[in-house]
């Protein structure tokens, strides 16, 4: 299958690793991945802030990316920019664009629903040893309704043990949110200290999340309070090897 | 701003954060039990949200329908177009009955146009007859949340609250606290002239106002006093007295976790024989009050199908560290911040739309599946193009905004500017974030320089 990699503006500069699993595993699963170097941001940011006409431009460029790719699939590392892509049609007026929209948004996949519905694997051969839990991102979770894909996948990856996370439980919003946590920031890391406070409980050696949003959010904190338990991305997991 | 400071004092609050949290995970964990009994929760939430968007697109039928039968039964119906219009008719009933006293079982629309305080300048007393309104009216404070008016107190707040003002010996007990309540509120009862509520349903084909509780209160307001006002926004109104059976399912299990409230009366007109309950007198006020603009569009008038449960505030991640009244609206929480914004005017409360992390766990709660998260986006475009200051950031994040645009439209811009910041290890000036968060360190080389140096060319195994 050929897949083009809708790598998001984080992932390409904060969490590389990521994207680089997400390849790894791919190809590994026998995908040839092509990569579109002319994509910058899907425009969340700016949706997400009420900046339409901003994000309206973005989202007409990664339209026109994605369309001129012959890829049988657009996949991506993050739920909540796949959710984003699958919001596009909303910012479009015009009936033509919101069909093009509505085409981009089908081929496009979020990496774990990509890999059990569309490829049908849960096994992709990775190994990684240590206690893991998973946090459950907003978007991917209610926008995109992911969340059996992810754990179960996790729970096929050799030496790993995937644990729930205690209340207030991994679907419960770390305060990430975008500007959110910048315009709010005593609000958004009162939320993240519960979020935090869960983990570590849980006495895990890894926290495993599908969005590099939330991880920067959570590995900001988890670092500032001296702990011991990292934040990795599914893909990173995914891709190791013994 | 005010609500950064206000949240902030909130976040500085244990025995509030601490309330709030006890509170709301029992409210949740409540409702998740509810809803299991409910062979279709789904279904049920389809059919009640197509109830209330037929009934929206048709509301001026309706209302007039329900008012023709609300008088055919008796009732005296009135259109208040805003609060100062429904204060005044309300004002003037109770001066025409002579009230000194009047009682109020719970009503959010009587907060939203401060009816207390419209009376208080006339004279008449009014004092509120739900426990949780009583407390919040004695400790000289607002609700806090639309169903749990005191969800912001602990039991020792309000044992010492009564102490204080009722000369209660302290207690923690709650059948003592709530018994010496009632003592206090059955004197006011035999006092007053006149009785206000609010109404949960009101059936267009009937005539009927159904209200929802669960002390006798709301009861007692509307049956005891000769003359009886109800208020209501006029979103209130459905259909067919059949419809009243999913939003009865819905709503309580939504809000409180119960399969059904204490008491639910059902009235229709004014009491035609001695011996039959209700008023001899009803009031029926319909509140417009900003309503009817956002039926105007199909985005914003979703928000006018709610039926005040609650449970998106239970729900809410942010409600649930700083409580209603840092939203300084009568209308907190989630569907307050889209709903203040509407009835009130962006300018004064620009600021709600922007406190949520969009997270949506309030659209995954709520009965009549409103998309609170697209209506906060769409009230933040409106706050953009309108050009409405939030914070003293406004101008940064305007600049900040536009670089982003020119950027990010020039992919060999915005990679060059990025491996400028990697080279020489320019932190974006993010105080905000750092003052409590770790930056992650950048990485060596960004993916697309890693794909450019080979990881573009080689190949899957099996490709
Ligand atoms: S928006 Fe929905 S969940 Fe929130 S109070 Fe209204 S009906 Fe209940």
């Amino acid at each position: 299958m050929r897949v083009s990699l809708f790598v998001t503006c984080l992932a390409d500069q904060l969490w590389p690793s990521a994207a680089v699993g997400a390849v790894d595993v791919l190809r590994r699963l026998g995908c040839a991945v092509e990569f579109d170097e002319r994509q910058t941001c899907c425009g969340q940011p700016a949706f997400n802030t009420g900046y339409r006409p901003a994000a309206r431009a973005l989202a007409r460029r990664l339209i026109e990316i994605f369309e001129a790719s012959a890829a049988d699939a657009i996949v991506s590392p993050s739920g909540s920019c796949t959710a984003m892509v699958h919001h596009y049609d909303q910012l479009f007026d015009d009936a033509r664009w919101r069909e093009r929209a509505q085409g981009v948004a089908e081929r496009t996949h979020e990496l774990s629903s990509f890999l059990v519905h569309q490829l049908g694997v849960e096994d992709v051969g990775a190994s990684f040893s240590g206690r893991l839990t998973w946090h459950d991102a907003c978007h991917g979770l209610r926008d995109l309704g992911i969340r059996d894909e992810p754990r179960r996948l996790l729970r096929h990856v050799q030496g790993a043990q995937l644990v729930e996370l205690p209340p207030p439980g991994a679907e419960t919003c770390c305060g990430f949110g975008g500007t959110f946590s910048v315009k709010y920031p005593e609000i958004s890391v009162a939320m993240l200290d519960e979020k935090v406070d869960a983990i570590e409980r849980a006495g895990v050696d890894a926290v495993v999340s599908g969005d590099a949003s939330c991880l920067m959010q959570i590995a900001g904190r988890l670092s500032r309070r001296g702990s011991t338990v990292r934040a990795l991305h599914l893909a990173e997991v995914l891709a190791s090897r013994p | 701003m005010t609500f950064e400071r206000d949240a902030r004092t909130a976040l500085a609050d244990g025995q509030l954060r601490g309330a709030l949290r006890q509170a709301t995970t029992l409210f949740g964990e409540r409702r998740r039990a509810a809803l299991a009994t409910v062979p279709d929760w789904e279904g049920a939430r389809d059919r009640a949200r197509a109830i209330k968007d037929e009934t929206l697109e048709h509301l001026d039928r309706y209302l007039e329908e329900f008012a023709a039968n609300a008088e055919r039964a008796g009732a005296c119906v009135h259109w208040a177009r805003d609060a100062a219009a429904a204060c005044d008719i309300i004002g003037g009933i109770a001066e025409r009955r002579g009230a000194r006293t009047v009682v109020k079982s719970k009503s959010m629309a009587s907060e939203e146009i401060h009816l207390n305080a419209a009376l208080a300048r006339r004279g008449i007393e009014a004092v509120e007859t739900d426990l949780g309104e009583y407390i919040v009216q004695l400790a000289g404070e607002t609700p806090s949340h639309i169903v749990v008016p005191a969800i912001h107190k602990t039991k020792a707040q309000i044992a010492a609250l009564f102490a204080d003002k009722l000369g209660i010996a302290p207690s923690d007990d709650v059948a003592t606290l709530a018994a010496a309540a009632r003592d206090a509120l059955r004197r006011r009862f035999a006092e007053a002239d006149l009785g206000i509520s609010g109404v949960n349903f009101a059936v267009a084909e009937t005539g009927t106002i159904l209200i929802l509780e669960n002390e006798g209160n709301a009861r007692m307001t509307t049956s005891l006093p000769h003359t009886h006002v109800a208020l209501m926004g006029i979103e209130k109104v459905i259909p067919r007295f059949a419809d009243l059976d999913v939003f009865l399912q819905l709503l309580p299990r939504s809000g409180t976790g119960q399969v059904l409230t204490a008491y639910q009366s059902l009235i229709t007109g004014t009491k035609r024989r001695a011996e039959d309950e209700g008023p001899e007198e009803l009031h029926i006020v319909l509140l417009d009050n900003g309503r009817s603009r956002m039926l105007a569009s199909r985005v914003t008038r979703q928000a006018l199908a709610c039926i005040r449960c609650g449970a998106c505030l239970n729900a809410c991640p942010v409600y649930r560290q700083i409580g209603g009244h840092a939203y300084g609206s009568v209308y907190p929480g989630p569907i307050g911040a889209v709903l203040s914004p509407q009835l009130f005017g962006l300018a004064r409360s620009a600021a709600l739309p922007y406190a949520s992390s969009l997270c949506g766990a309030c659209r995954d709660v709520c009965p009549v599946k409103i998309d609170i998260p697209a209506l906060l986006l769409h009230l933040r475009a409106q706050v953009v193009a309108e050009g409405v200051a939030v914070g003293k950031g406004h101008l940064r994040e305007r600049l900040a905004f536009w670089i982003y645009a020119t950027v990010m439209v020039r992919p060999r811009l915005f990679a060059w500017l990025m491996r400028a910041v990697r080279s020489l290890r320019i932190m974006p000036p993010l105080g905000a974030w750092t003052k409590w968060r770790d930056l992650r360190p950048l990485a060596p080389r960004s993916f697309r320089e890693q794909w450019r140096a080979g990881l573009g060319d080689q190949r899957g195994p099996d490709a």
